[in-house]
C-alpha cells in the first residue's frame, strides 16, 4: 500500500482511497482530493512535515500526517 | 396613498443579489468594480470573513448586493463558511451569482452542482477570465448557458470587462420564472430520484422547492431537507425508500459514504461539461507553470524560511531608514507650526493647550504616519501576490511545534497591521480550541499602533544604522513570544488533538498598484483619522489632567525665587523645577503616584506609568501622552523640542527596555477587546485575556528590567 507521503517529488499518482475521518475527508473531497483524482507531488517542507501537491489545476498545501492518509497508485 | 405607491419604484425595481463561490476566485472584486465599494481583496481563501451588504443603482433598479464568505462546499466546514451556508438557506435574497474561476473550472463547478438543489435563480459569472485568455483557456459560455440551462457570462473583475453584460443578464433573470438547471446524475442515482419524485407526487407533497432537488436533497442526506420531511405523515413510507436508494448509490460508487458518491457525480458531471465547452488553445507543455517555478526558489525547504526572514528584515529596514526622511520634515513641520500658532496665541492657558496638548499631542502621532505606511505596504503585498499562503505552508512545521495551525499565520500577521481584522480573520480556522489560542496569541503580534512606540524608543537609544535592526528584533522577539505563550496554553488551557493543515496555494498574482494604493490609502486615512479625532480628544484629556489643578502658591514661590536668581542658568533651572513640580501635583500626577508603586520594580518612573495606562483606550495614546508630559514638564529653555531627545535624556536603557517589553505584550486597545470578546464568544474571555497579558506582560518586563541593569546598561 502506498501513501501520498511515500511519494517523491515531481511523482504523478492516483488516489485510491482516503482513509481520514469524516470532517477531513469532506475536506480534501471538496478540494478535489477523491478517488481516480491524479496528484503530483511539488515541493516538499523541510524535513517533509508538509508538502504541496497538485490536484487538476489547485495547488494545495497538506500536513504529513493527512498525506499519510491518501492512499495512491 | 396611491400616488405614494406609484412614486415609490425602490421596492418594485428591488434586487437582492447574494454572490457565492468558492474562495479567491473575486467575488470581493466583482463587487468592487460594479459598484464604487472598496471591499478588502486579496490574494488567499479566506479573505472575506463575514457577510457585506453593498448597495448601487443601475438603470432603473435598485441593487443590494452581499458578499459572502468562499467556501468550497457545503459541509459547514469553517466558521466563516458557516456564514455562507446559513445566509443562503436561511435569508430572503432574490438571485445568486455564483462567481467562478474561469482558469479552474471543473473544481469551481462543484459548488455550481450543489447550488442548483437551492430552488433559486442564478447566474453564473466566469470570472478572471482576462487570466483565462492568457493561458490560452476558452470557454464556450453560450454553449454553458445551453447545457446547463444557466446564463454564464464571461467576466473580469480585474479588468472591469462584461460587468454591464452580467448585470443585465442578472435583470433578465429576475423578470423571467426560474429555469430548471440541467445537472444530470448517473443511472442507478437518476433511478433513485426518479423513485422519490414520483412517490412525492403520488402523495401530492407540497414543497416550494421542485420534487426533483427534494429528491436530490434526500438522498445527500441534506440535513435540512431531513428535519422538514421528518415531521411529515409520509416519512414512514419514504425513510425505507431513502435507505434502500442510499444503498443503491453506495454500492455503485463502492463507498459507504453517500456525499463521496455525490461528489464524484458532480466530479464527472462537471468534467463532461468542462469537455464540451472549454478548448485549452495552447496545448498544455509539460513545463512547469510561473507559479511553480517561483514557488520552487520561494518554498524551497532550504531556502525557503531565510527568504522570509530577509524579506520581512528588508521591510523594517525601509521603514526606519525609508521613514525617517518625510519624518524629519514632519517633525519640523510641527515645530514650526507650534511656534506659529503659539505666538499668536496670549493666554497662557490657552497656548499650553493648543500647543503642549494638542499640536505635541497629535503632532507625535501624525510623526509616524511614514513609517505605518511602508508597514501597510508591506502586508498589502503579503497579501496580494499570494505569498502569505507559501509562508503559512513554510512555517506549519515550526508552528505545529508550538501547537499552532499553520493557518494561524494568516491572522497572525494581519495583526501586525491592526489587532481587529486579525481578530475576524481567525474564522478561517476550523477548530474552535485553535481558533481561540491564535486569538489569545493575536496581542504578541505587534500591531500598526504600536510600531510608532517603538520607532520612538529605538531611535532615542540607537544609532541610525542600528535602529532598523532594533525594530526586527522586537517584532520577532514579540511574535517568539507568541509562540511561546500559545505552546504554554495549549499544554494547559487548549489541551487536544491537532487539526488536519490543507489549505490551498493560490496562483502567484501581480497586485494591481491601484489595488495597493486604495488598501494602503484607506488604511493611512484611517489612522490620520483617528489621530485627528480619537487620539486628539484623549491628548486634550491628558494635557487637562496633568494641567489642573493649578498650585497658585507653588507658582508664586517660584516666581519670586526666579526674580531673585542672578543668572540665567539658575533661572531656567527654576522654571523647570517648577514645571515638574507643577505636573507632579496635577491629578495626572497623582495618578501617576498612586500606581507608581506597582511599575516601580520594572523600572518605570509615574509619567511611563500613565502612558502606559493611557495606552489601554489605544496605542498611539502612549506617544501622545509621552508627548504631552515630556513637552510640559521638561526643557522650557529649548526651542525646537523633540520627544526622541526628552526619552534618550530622561529615561534609563533599562526602564526603556522593561516599556517596550508591557507595549509588545499587554491589552492591544479597547476597540480591539471588543471584537475579541464577540470572537471568542464571551466576556470570561476578555477576562482571561486581560490577566493573561498583563501578568505576562508584568512578568517579562521585570524580568527584562533587570537583566538589562544586571549586563550593565
Ligand atoms: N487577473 C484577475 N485577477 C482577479 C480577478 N478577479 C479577482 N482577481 C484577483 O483574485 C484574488 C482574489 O480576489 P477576491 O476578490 O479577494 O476573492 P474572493 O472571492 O472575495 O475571496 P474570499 O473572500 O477569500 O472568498 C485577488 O488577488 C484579485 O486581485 C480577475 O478578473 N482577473
Ligand atoms: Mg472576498
Amino acid at each position: 500500500m502506498k501513501r501520498l507521503i511515500d511519494c517523491e517529488k515531481g511523482e504523478k499518482v492516483k488516489v485510491v482511497k482516503l482513509n481520514a475521518n469524516y470532517d477531513l475527508k469532506q475536506r480534501l473531497i471538496s478540494f478535489g482530493v477523491m478517488k481516480d483524482a491524479q496528484i503530483q507531488v511539488l515541493e516538499h517542507a523541510p524535513r517533509k512535515k508538509t508538502i504541496e501537491v497538485k490536484v487538476g489545476k489547485m495547488r494545495i498545501a497538506l500536513r504529513a500526517e493527512e498525506a499519510e492518509l491518501i492512499e495512491v497508485k | 396613498m396611491n400616488e405614494n405607491v406609484k412614486k415609490c419604484p425602490i421596492i418594485a425595481n428591488h434586487i437582492k443579489v447574494a454572490l457565492v463561490g468558492q474562495p479567491n476566485v473575486g467575488k470581493s472584486m466583482l463587487i468592487n468594480s460594479v459598484s464604487n465599494a472598496h471591499l478588502h481583496v486579496g490574494n488567499f481563501s479566506g479573505v472575506t470573513v463575514d457577510k457585506t451588504e453593498v448597495l448601487f443603482d443601475y438603470k432603473h433598479y435598485h441593487f443590494t448586493v452581499v458578499d459572502l464568505p468562499g467556501t468550497y462546499a457545503f459541509t459547514d466546514y469553517t466558521i466563516e463558511e458557516r456564514v455562507t451556508r446559513d445566509y443562503l438557506c436561511a435569508e430572503d435574497y432574490d438571485i445568486i451569482i455564483n462567481v467562478v474561476d474561469s482558469t479552474n473550472l471543473e473544481k469551481n463547478l462543484q459548488l455550481t452542482a450543489e447550488l442548483f438543489t437551492m430552488s433559486k435563480k442564478m447566474v453564473i459569472a466566469l470570472n478572471m477570465s482576462d487570466e483565462a485568455e492568457k493561458e490560452g483557456i476558452e470557454i464556450n459560455a453560450e454553449y454553458m448557458s445551453e447545457l446547463l440551462n444557466i446564463p454564464c457570462v464571461k467576466v473580469s473583475a480585474a479588468q472591469k470587462t462584461g460587468i454591464e453584460e452580467l448585470i443585465n443578464t442578472v435583470v433578465e433573470v429576475h423578470e423571467k420564472p426560474k429555469p430548471e438547471p440541467k445537472l444530470v446524475f448517473s443511472e442507478p442515482v437518476e433511478e433513485e430520484i426518479e423513485n422519490i419524485v414520483s412517490y412525492l407526487q403520488k402523495h401530492k407533497f407540497q414543497a416550494t422547492n421542485s420534487y426533483r432537488n427534494i429528491a436530490i436533497n434526500l438522498l445527500k442526506e441534506n440535513k435540512r431537507t431531513y428535519a422538514k420531511l421528518h415531521d411529515d405523515p409520509i416519512w414512514t413510507e419514504l425513510q425505507p425508500i431513502l435507505i434502500e436508494a442510499s444503498k443503491h448509490i453506495e454500492l455503485h460508487h463502492d463507498t459507504d459514504d453517500i456525499k463521496e458518491a455525490f461528489a464524484e457525480e458532480y466530479a464527472s458531471f462537471n468534467r463532461g461539461i468542462v469537455a464540451e465547452v472549454v478548448k485549452v488553445k495552447k496545448p498544455l507543455r509539460e513545463e512547469k507553470t510561473l507559479t511553480e517555478k517561483i514557488d520552487s526558489v520561494l518554498i524551497h525547504p532550504l531556502y525557503g524560511i531565510p527568504i522570509f526572514l530577509f524579506l520581512m528584515w528588508g521591510l523594517f529596514q525601509l521603514t526606519f531608514v525609508l521613514g525617517a526622511v518625510p519624518m524629519d520634515w514632519i517633525d519640523a513641520f510641527f515645530g514650526w507650526f507650534g511656534d506659529a500658532v503659539g505666538a499668536t496665541i496670549t493666554n497662557d492657558d490657552m497656548r499650553s493647550l493648543v500647543v503642549d496638548g494638542l499640536i505635541a499631542g497629535v503632532g507625535a502621532v501624525i510623526l509616524f504616519t511614514p513609517n505605518i505606511i511602508i508597514l501597510f505596504i508591506g502586508i498589502a503585498l503579503l497579501e496580494s501576490t499570494g505569498y502569505m499562503s507559501r509562508v503559512a505552508f513554510l512555517l506549519d512545521g515550526f508552528f505545529h511545534k508550538f501547537g499552532l495551525h499553520g493557518q494561524s499565520f494568516i491572522p497572525l500577521v494581519t495583526g501586525f497591521g491592526c489587532s481587529i481584522p486579525a481578530y475576524m480573520s481567525a474564522r478561517i480556522l476550523k477548530n474552535d480550541r485553535d481558533r481561540l489560542l491564535t486569538l489569545f496569541i493575536i496581542s504578541f503580534m505587534s500591531c500598526g499602533a504600536r510600531l510608532p512606540v517603538y520607532v520612538l524608543f529605538a531611535g532615542a537609544f540607537f544609532s541610525e544604522s542600528i535602529a532598523g535592526n532594533v525594530l526586527f528584533a522586537i517584532y520577532i522577539t514579540g511574535a517568539m513570544l507568541g509562540l511561546i505563550a500559545a505552546k504554554v496554553l495549549k499544554l494547559t488551557a487548549f489541551k487536544g488533538a491537532d487539526e488536519p493543515f490543507v489549505m490551498e496555494m493560490p496562483k502567484y498574482r501581480l497586485p494591481s498598484v491601484k489595488l495597493i494604493w486604495h488598501t494602503v490609502l484607506s488604511k493611512t486615512l484611517m489612522y490620520l483619522k483617528k489621530a485627528g479625532t480619537f487620539i486628539a480628544g484623549a491628548t486634550v484629556l491628558i494635557w487637562f489632567l496633568s494641567n489642573y489643578p493649578h498650585n497658585t502658591e507653588l507658582e508664586k514661590n517660584y516666581e519670586v525665587k526666579i526674580e531673585q536668581a542672578h543668572s540665567q542658568e539658575e533661572k531656567n533651572k527654576l522654571a523647570n523645577e517648577l514645571a515638574s513640580k507643577n505636573l507632579e501635583q496635577s491629578y495626572l500626577g497623582r495618578i501617576g503616584a498612586f500606581s507608581e508603586p506597582l511599575f516601580r520594580p520594572l523600572g518605570l518612573d509615574w509619567k511611563m506609568a500613565v502612558a502606559l495606562e493611557a495606552g489601554l483606550a489605544a496605542k498611539e495614546v502612549v506617544v501622545s501622552t509621552l508627548g504631552v508630559l515630556y513637552a510640559l514638564g521638561d526643557d522650557v529653555s529649548e526651542t525646537t523640542y523633540s520627544l526622541k531627545d526628552a526619552i534618550s535624556k530622561n529615561i534609563s536603557f533599562a526602564s526603556a527596555v522593561a516599556f517596550i517589553v508591557i507595549i509588545m505584550v499587554y491589552l492591544p486597545c479597547f476597540a480591539a477587546s471588543v471584537v475579541f470578546t464577540r470572537e471568542a464568544g464571551g466576556i470570561k474571555y476578555f477576562f482571561y485575556l486581560l490577566a493573561f497579558t498583563s501578568i505576562t506582560a508584568y512578568v517579562l518586563a521585570f524580568l527584562a528590567y533587570h537583566i538589562t541593569l544586571l549586563l550593565g546598561y
